[in-house]
Protein backbone atom coordinates (compact mmCIF):
# COMPACT_ATOMS: atom_id res chain seq x y z
CA UNK A 1 0.00 0.00 0.00
CA UNK A 2 2.25 2.20 1.18
CA UNK A 3 4.29 1.27 -1.83
CA UNK A 4 1.95 2.08 -4.11
CA UNK A 5 1.70 5.08 -3.20
CA UNK A 6 4.93 6.00 -3.29
CA UNK A 7 5.11 4.21 -7.02
CA UNK A 8 2.04 6.78 -8.01
CA UNK A 9 3.52 9.82 -6.19
CA UNK A 10 7.17 9.28 -8.56
CA UNK A 11 5.01 8.63 -11.63
CA UNK A 12 2.72 12.01 -10.90
CA UNK A 13 6.00 13.93 -10.24
CA UNK A 14 7.44 12.71 -13.52
CA UNK A 15 4.63 13.61 -15.31
CA UNK A 16 4.13 16.81 -13.72
CA UNK A 17 7.58 17.70 -14.84
CA UNK A 18 6.00 16.41 -18.81
CA UNK A 19 6.84 13.15 -18.59
CA UNK A 20 4.03 11.97 -20.60
CA UNK A 21 4.61 7.96 -19.98
CA UNK A 22 4.97 8.58 -16.66
CA UNK A 23 1.89 10.59 -16.44
CA UNK A 24 -0.11 8.22 -18.77
CA UNK A 25 1.16 5.02 -15.64
CA UNK A 26 -0.15 7.10 -12.93
CA UNK A 27 -3.80 8.15 -14.57
CA UNK A 28 -4.09 4.40 -15.34
CA UNK A 29 -3.20 2.80 -11.91
CA UNK A 30 -5.14 5.78 -10.26
CA UNK A 31 -8.36 5.08 -12.51
CA UNK A 32 -7.93 1.27 -10.93
CA UNK A 33 -7.97 2.72 -7.31
CA UNK A 34 -10.53 5.12 -7.39
CA UNK A 35 -12.36 2.94 -9.14
CA UNK A 36 -12.13 0.37 -6.15
CA UNK A 37 -12.68 3.56 -4.15
CA UNK A 38 -16.13 4.65 -5.34
CA UNK A 39 -17.33 1.10 -5.88
CA UNK A 40 -17.59 0.87 -2.17
CA UNK A 41 -19.36 4.24 -1.77
CA UNK A 42 -21.63 4.15 -4.43
CA UNK A 43 -23.24 0.96 -3.83
CA UNK A 44 -26.56 2.32 -4.10
CA UNK A 45 -25.32 3.54 -7.46
CA UNK A 46 -23.56 1.52 -9.89
CA UNK A 47 -24.02 2.87 -12.54
CA UNK A 48 -22.03 5.96 -11.77
CA UNK A 49 -19.17 4.77 -10.96
CA UNK A 50 -17.50 4.97 -14.42
CA UNK A 51 -18.57 8.25 -14.70
CA UNK A 52 -17.69 9.36 -11.47
CA UNK A 53 -13.98 7.71 -12.09
CA UNK A 54 -13.38 9.60 -14.87
CA UNK A 55 -14.80 12.62 -13.59
CA UNK A 56 -11.97 12.47 -10.75
CA UNK A 57 -9.69 11.89 -12.96
CA UNK A 58 -10.06 15.02 -15.38
CA UNK A 59 -10.43 16.59 -12.03
CA UNK A 60 -6.72 15.15 -11.19
CA UNK A 61 -5.47 16.21 -14.13
CA UNK A 62 -7.09 20.19 -14.25
CA UNK A 63 -6.09 20.44 -10.80
CA UNK A 64 -2.70 18.84 -10.64
CA UNK A 65 -1.19 21.78 -10.65
CA UNK A 66 -2.39 22.22 -6.60
CA UNK A 67 -0.45 19.13 -5.65
CA UNK A 68 2.34 19.74 -3.56
CA UNK A 69 5.11 17.77 -3.62
CA UNK A 70 5.92 17.36 0.34
CA UNK A 71 2.29 16.60 0.75
CA UNK A 72 0.83 12.59 1.34
CA UNK A 73 -0.60 12.21 -2.26
CA UNK A 74 -3.50 9.80 -0.74
CA UNK A 75 -4.69 12.71 1.26
CA UNK A 76 -4.68 14.70 -2.36
CA UNK A 77 -6.49 12.45 -4.09
CA UNK A 78 -8.78 11.76 -1.47
CA UNK A 79 -9.46 15.54 -0.86
CA UNK A 80 -10.33 15.37 -4.77
CA UNK A 81 -12.64 12.05 -4.92
CA UNK A 82 -14.84 13.22 -2.02
CA UNK A 83 -15.28 16.62 -3.44
CA UNK A 84 -16.67 14.95 -6.94
CA UNK A 85 -18.27 12.47 -4.86
CA UNK A 86 -20.51 15.03 -2.14
CA UNK A 87 -21.01 16.95 -5.41
CA UNK A 88 -22.48 14.08 -6.99
CA UNK A 89 -24.74 13.21 -3.55
CA UNK A 90 -25.56 16.93 -3.67
CA UNK A 91 -27.08 16.61 -7.17
CA UNK A 92 -29.00 13.51 -6.86
CA UNK A 93 -29.76 14.40 -2.73
CA UNK A 94 -29.46 10.80 -2.50
CA UNK A 95 -27.11 10.73 0.55
CA UNK A 96 -28.60 6.84 1.57
CA UNK A 97 -26.81 5.60 -1.48
CA UNK A 98 -23.45 6.21 0.93
CA UNK A 99 -22.26 3.29 2.10
CA UNK A 100 -19.66 4.39 4.02
CA UNK A 101 -19.34 7.59 6.30
CA UNK A 102 -17.59 9.92 3.99
CA UNK A 103 -15.20 11.18 7.37
CA UNK A 104 -13.55 8.04 7.59
CA UNK A 105 -10.53 7.71 6.17
CA UNK A 106 -9.92 4.82 4.30
CA UNK A 107 -7.03 4.97 2.25
CA UNK A 108 -7.82 5.31 -2.07
CA UNK A 109 -4.68 3.18 -2.57
CA UNK A 110 -5.61 0.10 -0.42
CA UNK A 111 -8.01 -1.40 -3.26
CA UNK A 112 -7.65 -1.80 -6.91
CA UNK A 113 -10.49 -2.60 -9.53
CA UNK A 114 -9.21 -2.66 -13.44
CA UNK A 115 -12.42 -3.92 -14.20
CA UNK A 116 -13.57 -0.58 -16.27
CA UNK A 117 -17.43 -0.76 -16.94
CA UNK A 118 -18.70 1.30 -19.63
CA UNK A 119 -19.41 4.76 -18.58
CA UNK A 120 -22.75 6.12 -19.00
CA UNK A 121 -21.88 9.40 -20.54
CA UNK A 122 -19.47 9.37 -23.86
CA UNK A 123 -16.88 11.97 -23.03
CA UNK A 124 -16.38 11.26 -26.82
CA UNK A 125 -20.07 13.08 -27.59
CA UNK A 126 -19.87 15.43 -25.00
CA UNK A 127 -15.86 16.47 -26.43
CA UNK A 128 -17.86 17.06 -29.79
CA UNK A 129 -19.98 20.44 -27.99
CA UNK A 130 -17.52 22.07 -27.25
CA UNK A 131 -16.45 25.56 -29.75
CA UNK A 132 -13.59 24.59 -32.71
CA UNK A 133 -11.45 26.65 -30.69
CA UNK A 134 -11.39 24.55 -27.60
CA UNK A 135 -12.47 21.28 -29.36
CA UNK A 136 -9.44 21.51 -32.61
CA UNK A 137 -6.67 22.12 -30.26
CA UNK A 138 -7.84 18.54 -27.79
CA UNK A 139 -8.57 16.47 -31.32
CA UNK A 140 -4.90 17.43 -31.85
CA UNK A 141 -3.16 17.68 -29.15
CA UNK A 142 -4.56 15.07 -26.73
CA UNK A 143 -6.09 12.64 -29.59
CA UNK A 144 -4.02 12.36 -32.48
CA UNK A 145 -1.09 13.12 -30.76
CA UNK A 146 0.34 16.51 -32.96
CA UNK A 147 2.19 18.62 -31.31
CA UNK A 148 1.38 21.98 -29.90
CA UNK A 149 3.06 23.14 -33.22
CA UNK A 150 1.52 21.18 -35.42
CA UNK A 151 -1.51 21.62 -34.03
CA UNK A 152 -0.88 25.71 -34.59
CA UNK A 153 -0.20 24.72 -38.36
CA UNK A 154 -3.23 22.17 -39.02
CA UNK A 155 -5.95 24.91 -37.13
CA UNK A 156 -4.43 28.23 -38.33
CA UNK A 157 -4.43 29.46 -34.23
CA UNK A 158 -1.09 30.71 -32.88
CA UNK A 159 0.49 28.02 -30.36
CA UNK A 160 -0.48 29.97 -27.51
CA UNK A 161 -4.04 29.79 -28.04
CA UNK A 162 -3.82 26.38 -28.76
CA UNK A 163 -2.35 25.50 -25.25
CA UNK A 164 -5.15 27.76 -23.80
CA UNK A 165 -7.54 25.97 -25.89
CA UNK A 166 -6.81 22.53 -24.28
CA UNK A 167 -6.43 24.09 -20.62
CA UNK A 168 -9.95 25.80 -21.44
CA UNK A 169 -11.37 22.86 -23.37
CA UNK A 170 -11.10 20.22 -20.36
CA UNK A 171 -12.32 22.55 -18.13
CA UNK A 172 -15.58 23.19 -20.28
CA UNK A 173 -15.72 19.51 -20.33
CA UNK A 174 -15.53 18.60 -16.57
CA UNK A 175 -18.44 20.87 -16.35
CA UNK A 176 -20.18 19.38 -19.28
CA UNK A 177 -19.46 16.10 -17.41
CA UNK A 178 -21.33 17.60 -14.80
CA UNK A 179 -24.50 19.03 -16.17
CA UNK A 180 -24.81 15.35 -17.83
CA UNK A 181 -24.53 13.53 -14.64
CA UNK B 1 -15.54 7.46 -24.46
CA UNK B 2 -13.87 4.11 -22.76
CA UNK B 3 -11.81 5.52 -19.38
CA UNK B 4 -8.64 4.06 -20.75
CA UNK B 5 -9.28 6.69 -23.87
CA UNK B 6 -9.75 9.18 -21.49
CA UNK B 7 -6.62 8.30 -19.88
CA UNK B 8 -4.60 8.72 -22.90
CA UNK B 9 -6.38 11.17 -24.16
CA UNK B 10 -4.93 13.50 -20.80
CA UNK B 11 -1.59 11.94 -20.94
CA UNK B 12 -0.76 12.80 -24.27
CA UNK B 13 1.11 15.70 -25.10
CA UNK B 14 1.58 16.40 -21.27
CA UNK B 15 2.63 20.02 -20.55
CA UNK B 16 5.28 20.36 -17.57
CA UNK B 17 3.10 22.16 -15.22
CA UNK B 18 5.26 25.23 -12.90
CA UNK B 19 5.64 24.04 -9.47
CA UNK B 20 5.31 27.92 -8.83
CA UNK B 21 1.74 28.46 -10.55
CA UNK B 22 -0.03 29.09 -7.36
CA UNK B 23 2.07 31.29 -5.80
CA UNK B 24 2.02 33.38 -8.83
CA UNK B 25 -1.71 33.44 -9.01
CA UNK B 26 -1.02 34.32 -5.09
CA UNK B 27 1.38 37.30 -6.07
CA UNK B 28 -0.69 38.73 -9.09
CA UNK B 29 -4.27 38.72 -7.39
CA UNK B 30 -3.15 39.79 -3.80
CA UNK B 31 -0.79 42.89 -5.60
CA UNK B 32 -3.55 43.53 -7.79
CA UNK B 33 -6.68 43.37 -4.87
CA UNK B 34 -4.26 45.27 -2.31
CA UNK B 35 -3.86 48.03 -5.27
CA UNK B 36 -7.74 48.34 -6.03
CA UNK B 37 -8.21 49.27 -1.96
CA UNK B 38 -6.13 51.71 -2.40
CA UNK B 39 -7.21 53.30 -5.26
CA UNK B 40 -10.57 52.96 -3.63
CA UNK B 41 -9.39 54.10 -0.21
CA UNK B 42 -7.75 57.59 -2.24
CA UNK B 43 -10.87 57.79 -4.03
CA UNK B 44 -13.67 57.64 -1.30
CA UNK B 45 -11.27 58.47 1.88
CA UNK B 46 -8.04 59.98 1.19
CA UNK B 47 -5.08 59.75 3.58
CA UNK B 48 -5.24 60.73 6.83
CA UNK B 49 -3.76 64.32 6.83
CA UNK B 50 -1.76 64.03 10.00
CA UNK B 51 -0.64 60.39 9.11
CA UNK B 52 3.01 61.43 9.37
CA UNK B 53 2.70 62.73 12.95
CA UNK B 54 0.70 59.73 13.65
CA UNK B 55 3.42 57.76 12.08
CA UNK B 56 5.41 58.72 15.16
CA UNK B 57 3.49 57.39 17.63
CA UNK B 58 3.92 53.40 18.94
CA UNK B 59 0.44 52.74 19.14
CA UNK B 60 0.19 53.67 15.20
CA UNK B 61 2.55 50.41 14.63
CA UNK B 62 0.08 48.32 16.64
CA UNK B 63 -3.02 49.51 15.46
CA UNK B 64 -1.12 48.38 11.98
CA UNK B 65 0.44 44.95 13.80
CA UNK B 66 -2.95 43.53 14.75
CA UNK B 67 -4.30 43.29 11.01
CA UNK B 68 -0.91 42.75 9.31
CA UNK B 69 -0.92 38.98 11.87
CA UNK B 70 -4.46 38.35 11.00
CA UNK B 71 -3.26 38.89 7.37
CA UNK B 72 -0.38 36.58 7.74
CA UNK B 73 -2.39 33.53 9.12
CA UNK B 74 -5.35 34.50 7.01
CA UNK B 75 -2.60 34.02 3.65
CA UNK B 76 -1.66 30.43 5.46
CA UNK B 77 -5.17 29.29 5.92
CA UNK B 78 -6.27 30.21 2.52
CA UNK B 79 -3.59 28.76 1.02
CA UNK B 80 -3.54 25.41 2.32
CA UNK B 81 -7.85 25.53 1.90
CA UNK B 82 -6.68 26.03 -1.68
CA UNK B 83 -4.81 22.73 -2.15
CA UNK B 84 -6.98 19.38 -1.88
CA UNK B 85 -6.16 17.36 1.16
CA UNK B 86 -3.56 20.07 2.77
CA UNK B 87 -4.53 20.26 6.57
CA UNK B 88 -4.73 23.32 8.38
CA UNK B 89 -2.42 22.97 11.40
CA UNK B 90 -2.23 25.22 14.34
CA UNK B 91 -3.39 28.53 12.00
CA UNK B 92 -7.45 28.40 13.18
CA UNK B 93 -5.78 28.45 16.44
CA UNK B 94 -3.15 31.06 15.87
CA UNK B 95 -5.90 33.40 15.02
CA UNK B 96 -6.34 33.90 19.08
CA UNK B 97 -3.03 35.47 19.87
CA UNK B 98 -3.38 38.48 17.59
CA UNK B 99 -6.77 39.17 18.54
CA UNK B 100 -5.98 38.50 22.45
CA UNK B 101 -3.32 40.26 22.40
CA UNK B 102 -5.24 43.27 21.36
CA UNK B 103 -7.74 42.60 23.54
CA UNK B 104 -5.52 42.54 26.75
CA UNK B 105 -4.30 46.04 25.59
CA UNK B 106 -7.64 47.53 25.18
CA UNK B 107 -8.37 46.16 28.73
CA UNK B 108 -5.51 47.49 30.15
CA UNK B 109 -6.10 50.82 28.35
CA UNK B 110 -9.30 51.24 29.90
CA UNK B 111 -8.62 50.18 33.16
CA UNK B 112 -5.90 52.73 33.37
CA UNK B 113 -8.45 56.03 31.66
CA UNK B 114 -11.03 58.00 33.85
CA UNK B 115 -14.14 56.56 33.60
CA UNK B 116 -15.39 59.51 31.90
CA UNK B 117 -13.24 58.99 29.53
CA UNK B 118 -13.76 55.27 28.68
CA UNK B 119 -16.60 56.21 25.79
CA UNK B 120 -14.41 57.89 24.03
CA UNK B 121 -12.03 55.56 24.17
CA UNK B 122 -14.06 52.59 22.80
CA UNK B 123 -16.24 55.00 20.46
CA UNK B 124 -13.64 57.80 19.14
CA UNK B 125 -14.73 59.68 16.37
CA UNK B 126 -15.71 57.58 13.56
CA UNK B 127 -17.47 54.31 15.23
CA UNK B 128 -20.32 54.87 13.19
CA UNK B 129 -18.57 54.53 9.83
CA UNK B 130 -15.41 52.47 10.55
CA UNK B 131 -16.63 48.37 10.26
CA UNK B 132 -18.15 48.83 7.21
CA UNK B 133 -15.54 51.67 5.71
CA UNK B 134 -12.98 48.61 6.45
CA UNK B 135 -15.91 46.12 4.56
CA UNK B 136 -15.83 48.44 1.71
CA UNK B 137 -12.33 48.99 1.37
CA UNK B 138 -11.56 45.00 1.46
CA UNK B 139 -14.06 44.40 -1.44
CA UNK B 140 -11.23 44.62 -4.24
CA UNK B 141 -9.22 42.34 -2.49
CA UNK B 142 -12.02 39.88 -1.82
CA UNK B 143 -12.81 39.65 -5.59
CA UNK B 144 -9.07 39.05 -6.30
CA UNK B 145 -8.29 36.52 -3.15
CA UNK B 146 -11.77 34.51 -4.61
CA UNK B 147 -10.42 34.71 -8.48
CA UNK B 148 -7.38 32.91 -6.59
CA UNK B 149 -8.82 30.17 -5.52
CA UNK B 150 -11.05 30.04 -8.83
CA UNK B 151 -7.69 29.11 -10.50
CA UNK B 152 -6.91 26.23 -7.59
CA UNK B 153 -9.38 23.74 -6.16
CA UNK B 154 -10.52 24.70 -2.77
CA UNK B 155 -12.95 21.32 -1.42
CA UNK B 156 -14.02 22.93 1.85
CA UNK B 157 -15.58 25.96 -0.08
CA UNK B 158 -17.51 27.37 3.23
CA UNK B 159 -14.23 27.29 5.08
CA UNK B 160 -12.08 28.76 2.04
CA UNK B 161 -14.94 30.90 1.41
CA UNK B 162 -14.44 32.38 5.11
CA UNK B 163 -10.49 32.11 4.44
CA UNK B 164 -10.96 34.45 1.59
CA UNK B 165 -13.19 37.15 3.51
CA UNK B 166 -10.63 37.11 6.61
CA UNK B 167 -7.30 37.82 3.74
CA UNK B 168 -9.36 40.44 2.07
CA UNK B 169 -10.61 42.29 5.39
CA UNK B 170 -7.60 42.01 7.74
CA UNK B 171 -5.57 43.64 4.16
CA UNK B 172 -8.37 45.88 3.74
CA UNK B 173 -8.20 46.73 7.41
CA UNK B 174 -4.74 48.02 6.71
CA UNK B 175 -5.36 49.72 3.53
CA UNK B 176 -7.74 51.93 5.68
CA UNK B 177 -5.58 52.21 8.60
CA UNK B 178 -3.85 54.96 6.45
CA UNK B 179 -7.15 56.98 6.24
CA UNK B 180 -8.25 56.39 9.76
CA UNK B 181 -7.25 58.80 12.96
CA UNK B 182 -8.36 56.16 15.47
CA UNK B 183 -5.92 55.05 17.46
CA UNK B 184 -6.69 53.61 20.59
CA UNK B 185 -6.64 49.98 21.38
CA UNK B 186 -10.41 49.71 22.66
CA UNK B 187 -11.76 51.07 19.59
CA UNK B 188 -9.69 48.96 17.69
CA UNK B 189 -10.68 45.74 19.31
CA UNK B 190 -14.36 46.33 18.51
CA UNK B 191 -14.70 48.41 15.30
CA UNK B 192 -11.68 47.04 13.21
CA UNK B 193 -12.89 43.51 14.74
CA UNK B 194 -16.18 44.01 13.06
CA UNK B 195 -15.15 45.64 10.29
CA UNK B 196 -13.02 42.80 9.58
CA UNK B 197 -15.63 39.92 10.38
CA UNK B 198 -18.28 41.22 7.81
CA UNK B 199 -16.88 39.94 5.20
CA UNK B 200 -16.07 35.92 6.60
CA UNK B 201 -19.15 36.25 7.67
CA UNK B 202 -20.08 36.80 3.56
CA UNK B 203 -17.41 34.55 2.64
CA UNK B 204 -18.49 31.89 4.67
CA UNK B 205 -21.95 32.49 3.25
CA UNK B 206 -20.92 33.14 -0.39
CA UNK B 207 -17.78 30.26 -0.39
CA UNK B 208 -20.06 26.97 -1.30
CA UNK B 209 -21.96 28.90 -4.06
CA UNK B 210 -18.84 31.19 -5.81
CA UNK B 211 -16.24 28.52 -5.16
CA UNK B 212 -17.50 25.65 -6.73
CA UNK B 213 -15.71 23.91 -9.63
Amino acid sequence: MKANEERLRAQLLLGLAGDAEAYHLFLKALSAHLRAFLRRRLGGLPDEIEDLVQDTLLAVHSQRHTYRPEQPLTAWVQAIARYKLIDLFRSRAGREALHDPLDEELDVFAHCDTDAADARRDVGKLLQQLPDHQRLPIVHTKLEGLSVAEAARATGMSESAVKVGVHRGLKALAALMKVSA
Amino acid sequence: MKTDDLIAMLATGVAPVDPQLAAKRFRTGLGAGVLGALLLLLSLYGLNPQLQEVARLPMFWGKLAYPASLAAIALLLAQRLSHPGVPLGRAPAALLLPILAIALLAIWVLAQAAAPQRPALLLGQTWKTCALSIALVSTPVFVAVLWIMKGLAPTRLRHAGAAAGLLASTLGALVYALHCPEIEAPFLLVWYGAGMAIPVAVGALLGPKLLRW
